[in-house]
């Protein structure tokens, strides 16, 4: 498999906290990608490095490389702006903009490259919904405030805001840790259909839904990877003592 | 079973008896503020009795404010303390929102901090230096400066015409500006600060600018609050007193021109009050104090409603 991102030595530090420590690895393009590892253990921070969200947190700093095909997001003249629209980020919690209709939700992030045609803007909306499976459900009441919707299809507006501006990548951290199990477990179908389209990297805490959507998943512990395989290596003949460790259930 | 009954009844009954104090010194507090706004209200109501006799409706539409012949009529009031305190707010809230905006989401922290204690510093100037510094130092400079120069190139407008006294309500609605900017910046500014980090990451996530951010997600969602502080803003300016009436003129006339005199209700309650002449004289002047009260109680109820439509309107999921 051809990878879509590259971490070179990927160090994060928060102050006096060295939070990522020189991590390497590659992320397959096409395919789903899982984060595991106990609390703290650094991998929303890696997650985060990834569209250059530590831009905006105050002391944080970023060395190494991180490479989208073959350009370093953090190297010279790379505008963070431009990299967040072909990296997209779905959140912990649902978050939709509560002063905005469903409608205008999907396109908001779209609507930032300029002015369009009504008719474009309704197909983008009606295809992106589409996409994470809630045009059935809201195809009525685009009109209507996102605030109504359920956690789940609020989560999944989410997403099809993200899928809206046309990324490359989306970066999911713990998307579904907010939700019911019944919502969980339609993002899940969710993310095996969005592989076909996008590279996805999922961070989650929840082993058997690495295990359930993941292709291939990263351990990491302490701020480090610790190892990286095929998913079902990972959860069956995992290399290393502390990986086997983690998914056993013997720490964590 | 009849222990655990019992027990229980004993919790109830001490509960009550504490409770109950509790209870009725609170009512005790929140019905007196009721009792002083109602006598305030009725001790306005009959002294200005003589006047809302004499003139009634007339009162609010007339336009003659004359001592001698006992003939008063509030209109030029009315106009000078609505039309500076609107104008004020006009100038002021731009200003107020963009210093906030840079307070929280342009400075680094501890500029952002320094500016912030600069705008509270500047609430806590009294009302009397800003007169001072007005007549001394503002209308001079309007008088010169400023007047000459808008008289020469926007002349033609009917906003700047006539003489350049300085004193005018140009003068009224610039210090009411620089006196209400720092009320609405620090609420905008808590309002701002009250904006979820999440709503930020969702624009940030999508390739918003800082701008694009503050535009999609940051506004929006302080939307009410910096409503509510704008209100209140133009509570401070249609009460103010005591620096208004040191720079507007103390000219009872309606003129479209900024640059004329006016004078505004709590202005002439000010100014007239100790040297009121004559019954009829005074009670025409608490009737402008009862005036004042109510335009103040319409302008809360007005603004609660539009707060009230505003949320409802989200909730609905209306485009505002």
């Amino acid at each position: 498999m051809n990878s879509k991102v590259k971490l070179d030595d990927l160090n994060v530090h928060f102050g006096g906290t060295h939070a990522v420590k020189g991590v390497t690895i590659d992320f397959p393009a096409n395919s789903v990608t899982a984060i595991i590892g106990p609390s703290g253990c650094g991998k929303s921070t890696v997650l985060r490095a990834i569209n250059r969200m530590h831009d905006m947190t105050p002391g944080a700093r970023v060395s190494g490389r991180i490479l989208l095909d073959e350009t370093d997001i953090y190297g010279r003249g790379v505008d963070p702006v431009a990299i967040r629209r072909r990296i997209g980020m779905v959140f912990q919690k649902p978050n939709p903009f509560p002063a905005m209709s469903i409608h205008d939700n999907v396109i908001a992030g779209y609507k930032l490259n300029g002015r369009m045609r009504r008719d474009e803007a309704d197909e983008i909306v009606e295809t992106s919904l589409q996409r994470v499976a809630l045009w059935d459900e809201v195809k009525d009441r685009l009109k209507s405030n996102a605030m109504e919707l359920s956690g789940g299809q609020q989560q999944r507006l989410c997403i099809a805001r993200t899928i809206a501006v046309r990324p490359d990548v989306i970066l999911m951290d713990e998307p579904a840790s907010a939700l019911d199990p019944i919502s969980t477990l339609k993002i899940e179908e969710l993310i095996e259909e969005l592989k076909e389209r996008y590279t996805i990297i999922i961070v989650t805490h929840n082993m058997q839904q690495a295990a359930r959507v993941s292709d291939v998943t990263a351990f990491f512990y302490l701020g480090e990877l610790i190892e990286c395989d095929v998913t079902k290596k990972i959860f069956t003949t995992p290399d290393r003592k502390q990986t086997e460790d983690y998914i056993t259930g013997r720490f964590g | 079973m009849s222990d655990v009954t019992a027990s229980h009844r004993w919790k109830i009954e001490k509960g009550l008896s504490g409770d109950f104090i509790f209870k009725a010194v609170t009512v005790l507090f929140a019905f007196s503020i009721l009792v002083i706004l109602m006598l305030m209200l009725y001790e306005m109501v009959s002294q200005s009795l003589p006047s809302l006799r004499k003139f009634g409706g007339h009162f609010i539409t007339g336009m003659e404010w004359d001592a001698v012949q006992e003939n008063f009529g509030a209109l030029p009031f009315i106009y000078g303390s609505v039309v500076s305190s609107i104008l004020a707010l006009l100038l002021a809230t731009p200003l107020a929102v963009g210093t906030a905006l840079f307070i929280t989401e342009i400075a680094p922290r501890r500029l952002g901090g320094f500016a912030a204690s600069l705008v509270e510093l500047l609430a806590a100037i009294p009302s009397v230096i800003y007169g001072l510094w007005g007549i001394l130092i503002m209308t001079p400079w309007l008088q010169q400066t400023v007047q000459p120069l808008l008289q020469k190139y926007l002349g033609f407008l009917p906003f700047f015409d006539g003489p350049a006294y300085g004193v005018s309500m140009l003068a009224g609605v610039l210090i009411l500006m620089i006196m209400v900017v720092p009320i609405i910046t620090s609420i905008t500014k808590e309002v701002l600060m009250a904006v979820p980090r999440s709503q930020r990451e969702a624009a940030i996530a999508l390739g918003a600018t800082r701008w694009e951010m503050i535009r999609m997600a940051v506004l929006p969602y302080g939307k009410s609050g910096i409503l509510g502080a704008v209100i209140l803003g133009l509570g401070r300016a249609i009460g103010e007193t005591m620096a208004v009436t040191m720079v507007i003129g103390n000219n009872p006339q309606i003129s479209l021109s900024l640059f004329s005199p006016a004078y505004t209700m709590p202005s002439v309650i000010a100014n007239e009050f100790a040297e009121a002449s004559s019954p009829l004289h005074s009670a025409a002047l608490m009737n402008i104090g009862l005036l004042l009260l109510v335009i103040t109680l319409i302008i809360n109820a007005l603004a609660r409603l539009l707060l009230w439509s505003m949320s409802r309107g989200a909730a609905r999921g209306t485009k505002l």
